[in-house]
């Protein structure tokens, strides 16, 4: 205890829900003026962590010292008053209440509010617009702004970048450095290995509800601490990193297994053509809101477009409800794993939901059938099935396998994965996108949209960019590094100067 | 007034509109947010003015009788607006409001105006604290809503009838004038203005404040709420107490116009204050609405039946039109939002 004294302390902290064990053994030590990384894989237990630092429910037993005090936070107000303050992974707004109404429900000072806001780069808020009518990245800001303008002498990021636009993520980096400038401590949660050593002094490694490992720099730790979250020797781990997909030619004779023609829908969908070939890996890349949202639904059927052809292995479609889609072999994984799963029900349940038409007999499911192919798409994406009785239970990576699993029990031709890995650790990851390879290579068609522009260049076949609703670009992954697939998501695409 | 982001970085898109508005877009606003501000007067209207139509001779007695045919209505309206508002229902209300009618009918009957004032007072304090009953199970014994309210209706209805078995009882004559009179003209009923100066003493305060914002906070998001350091549990039976307090009110308004007790004419607006509650645009996933609407829900709703009745309609009949014009109007109700989410 030679340096500055401890501003927070977390000893040996357990959590369980149930039967499902959220944290064994917890430990964490921030000096004031530390950014610190907090990192683990999906199910490490980072999130339950953060609400029993903020008092969101107690802990089952250990310790969690404030400037070397133990104390014990019952609500998130409570731990407020301490100066410690949480920026939760969902928004903690009130959808139905204005923004100047959430504000003084918490009990924060609009003019304060206002002040961070405009530090962070939003000048023109109108507090007396709805929450629910403001777009989610403003949420975020308005997240932070208000947990700043109570000056926490501790402050929690709970992947508070996961779903942000890069340029936005830069305003928060700034943020946060700023704050340890101040001389308080900020916890930083990411699944993003190059934010957490860019920009933490210290980062704390959990797995499996243990602290695992601490590093006094997070800079040039990245091996170590992949090596931790995993618990692998670093050998096998590097061994993963690398192994990067290598890409294959498809043969641009063959039908499509999905052709899209001219589709338009509302503002955000202008007029958007391309090919999809059977055993291919197309990477869409665009900015937040530049339609690519509209594009999946249409082709999924949730949405009906205005304009355009959707064609299936040659046949035009008439998608009318996702059922339509799914019968023509086009299946949806969105990036909200809640859409797509009942979150009540058993896996097993999940994954054969859509698959009940292939195990009919004569009205009623073949169990035996069910089992059989559960267990097999279970076996084939590694579930942990641990907690099998209500999917609520399944951490979030696993949770999106078994989105995934379901659609490998009832067949497919072409799978749409929209932001697959949003909120998903790096060992799930990589997993989900060697499955993706793995059914490409099998011959189906995969079109793949993801808000981590380096995952392109390692998922896919050939990527396109949308922009304004537009495909402007079009490149082999092998030329899709970010900074081209940025310029171009941009809109700064020679094409599209071309055109001009 | 949501910039959509068609063009231009995200920078764009992260303000919904800019700061300063002019006065017409702050009405369209106002309108788009709270529908059934606008749409029940104009309904509440349209309604008056097809009863005239039907029934030329309409009279100031007509009038009277309309107040207060719609008075227990609307307090039972009111008790529900403020626990659907915070995201719970309660379907003791009725039962509730039984007790404080015969309650009332029982003690005041050959007694002074005076003392039946202070009777009145006592009746409100039972009505908050059987309130504060439900409010209290639903928190701490962790039963649904529906089913804990349910069971304290039953119970609240078996102590109407352990008090007063039979329709029966009173009130002083100038007690009952305050929900069964006139004032200043035959055309101003005294229900009309007991409705409007009880639920303005209550309910404006209170939508200002801190408890009336997370009223409607715990209804919108119970999460968010919690976050934002709402002391969620605290909050749902401050809830139930209102209700409590506005089903007592109702009460006090049935021994007023029908000028007895009886044990089990309350439980009949369980229902239809539900009723109104959606037909005055309150979302039953709570967090949106008003008081406005369900009040002037509950006049619309007393006005169907009136008119049928005019109209010679057989009475059962007439009760499957109304089901069908409140699922009429709650349709059209929602129709209007959804074209509005569309645009």
């Amino acid at each position: 205890m030679s340096e500055a004294p401890l501003l927070l302390e977390v000893r040996d902290l357990a959590k369980r829900f149930g039967s499902v064990v959220a944290l064994k053994a917890a430990a964490l030590q921030v000096r004031p003026g530390d950014v610190h990384g907090l990192m683990g894989a999906n199910g490490a237990g980072i999130s339950t962590l953060v609400k029993l630092i903020t008092g969101v429910f107690p802990a089952d037993s250990g310790q969690i010292l404030v400037k070397g005090a133990a104390r014990t936070f019952r609500s998130p107000a409570e731990a407020r008053q301490a100066g410690i303050v949480s920026v939760y992974q969902d928004p903690a707004l009130v959808p139905d209440l204005t923004v100047a109404q959430n504000m003084r429900l918490a009990g924060a000072s609009i003019e304060a509010v206002r002040k961070w806001l405009g530090e962070l780069g939003v000048d023109n808020l109108d507090f007396s617009d709805i929450v629910r009518e403001l777009p989610y990245p403003t949420l975020r800001l308005i997240d932070l702004a208000r947990a700043l303008a109570s000056e926490p002498a501790m402050l929690l990021l709970d992947e508070i970048t996961a779903s942000l636009p890069a340029d936005l993520s830069e305003r928060i980096y700034a943020m946060v450095k700023r704050w340890r400038g101040r001389g308080h401590a900020v916890i930083f949660i990411s699944h993003r290995m190059a934010e957490i050593s860019a920009l933490c002094d210290r980062a704390t490694v959990l797995r499996d509800g243990v602290t695992v490992g601490v590093t006094e720099r997070a800079h040039g730790s990245e091996d170590r601490i992949v090596a931790l979250m995993l618990g692998a020797d670093p050998a096998t781990v590097a061994a993963a990193v690398s192994s990067t997909v290598t890409s294959h030619r498809v043969p641009r004779d063959a039908e499509p297994a999905l052709e899209v023609r001219g589709l338009r829908r509302g503002p955000l969908l202008n007029d958007v053509s391309f090919k999809l070939y059977p055993g291919e890996v197309l990477g869409v890349a665009a900015l937040e809101g530049q339609g690519q949202e509209e594009l999946f639904d249409c082709i999924a059927g949730s949405r009906r477009y205005d304009e355009g052809a959707i064609f299936a292995r040659g046949r035009e479609l008439k998608l009318r409800h996702p059922a339509d889609a799914i019968r023509a072999g086009l299946v949806l994984v969105p990036a909200n794993r809640l859409l797509a799963l009942l979150q009540q029900r058993s896996i097993r349940e999940n994954i054969s939901l859509p698959a009940f038409g292939g195990l009919r007999d004569w009205g009623l499911i073949g169990v035996r059938k069910e089992r059989a192919r559960v267990a097999s798409a279970v076996a084939r994406l590694q579930i942990d099935t641990r907690a099998s009785s209500e999917l609520r239970q399944l951490s979030g990576g696993n949770q999106q396998k078994v989105v995934i699993a379901r659609w490998l029990a009832s067949g497919f031709n072409t799978l749409l994965c929209f932001d697959p890995t949003r909120g998903i650790d790096i060992g799930t990851k990589r997993q989900i996108y060697a499955l993706v390879r793995e059914l490409a290579a099998a011959g189906s068609a995969v079109l793949l949209f993801t808000s981590e522009l380096p995952e392109i260049a390692l998922a896919c076949d050939r990527a396109i960019v949308l922009f304004g609703g537009r495909v402007v670009a079009e490149m082999p992954a092998a030329d899709a590094d970010e900074a081209s697939l940025l310029r171009a998501a941009h809109g700064l695409a020679p094409q599209l100067l071309a055109a001009s | 007034m949501n910039a959509p982001a068609e063009s231009g970085s995200a920078a764009m898109s992260l303000a919904a509109a800019p700061s300063s508005k002019s006065w017409g877009a702050q009405f369209r606003r106002a309108m788009r947010r709270h529908p059934s501000l606008f749409g029940m007067p104009a309904l509440l209207i349209a309604s008056l003015a097809l009863t005239v139509l039907i029934h030329p001779q309409f009279s100031d007695f007509d009038l009277q009788s309309l107040a207060m045919g719609a008075l227990p209505l609307a307090f039972a309206a009111a008790a529900q607006t403020v626990v659907v508002i915070s995201g719970g229902i309660d379907l003791s209300i009725g039962s509730a409001m039984a007790v404080a009618n015969v309650l009332a009918a029982s003690m005041m009957e050959g007694r002074g105006f005076g003392e039946s004032l202070a009777l009145a007072v006592l009746v409100l304090t039972i009505g908050a604290a059987i309130g504060a009953v439900n409010g209290l199970l639903v928190v701490l014994s962790r039963v649904p809503d529906v089913i804990a309210t349910l069971t304290t209706g039953s119970i609240w209805g078996g102590v109407a009838l352990l008090i007063l078995e039979k329709p029966g009882g009173g009130a002083p004559q100038e007690f009952l004038n305050l929900g069964a009179g006139t004032l200043f003209t035959t055309w101003l009923p005294t229900a009309l203005i007991l409705l409007a100066v009880s639920v303005s003493a209550i309910w404006l305060p209170l939508r200002r404040s801190k408890l009336g914002l997370q009223f409607y906070a715990i209804g919108s998001d119970r999460i968010a709420a919690f976050r934002s350091g709402v002391n969620v549990e605290r909050t749902r039976v401050a809830a139930y107490i209102f209700s409590g307090l506005f089903s007592a009110i109702g009460g006090l308004g049935l021994t007023m116009t029908t000028g007895i007790g009886a044990p089990l004419a309350g439980v009949y607006y369980t229902l239809s204050g539900l009723a109104a509650v959606v037909v005055g645009g309150v979302s039953l996933a709570g967090g949106r609405g008003g008081m406005v609407g369900p009040i002037l829900a509950a006049f619309v709703l007393t006005l169907i039946p009136t008119d049928l009745i005019f109209l010679n309609i057989d009475p059962n009949f007439g009760q499957v039109i109304q089901g069908v014009l409140i699922v009429a109007i709650v349709m059209i109700g929602g129709f209007v939002t959804l074209a509005r989410a569309q645009k």
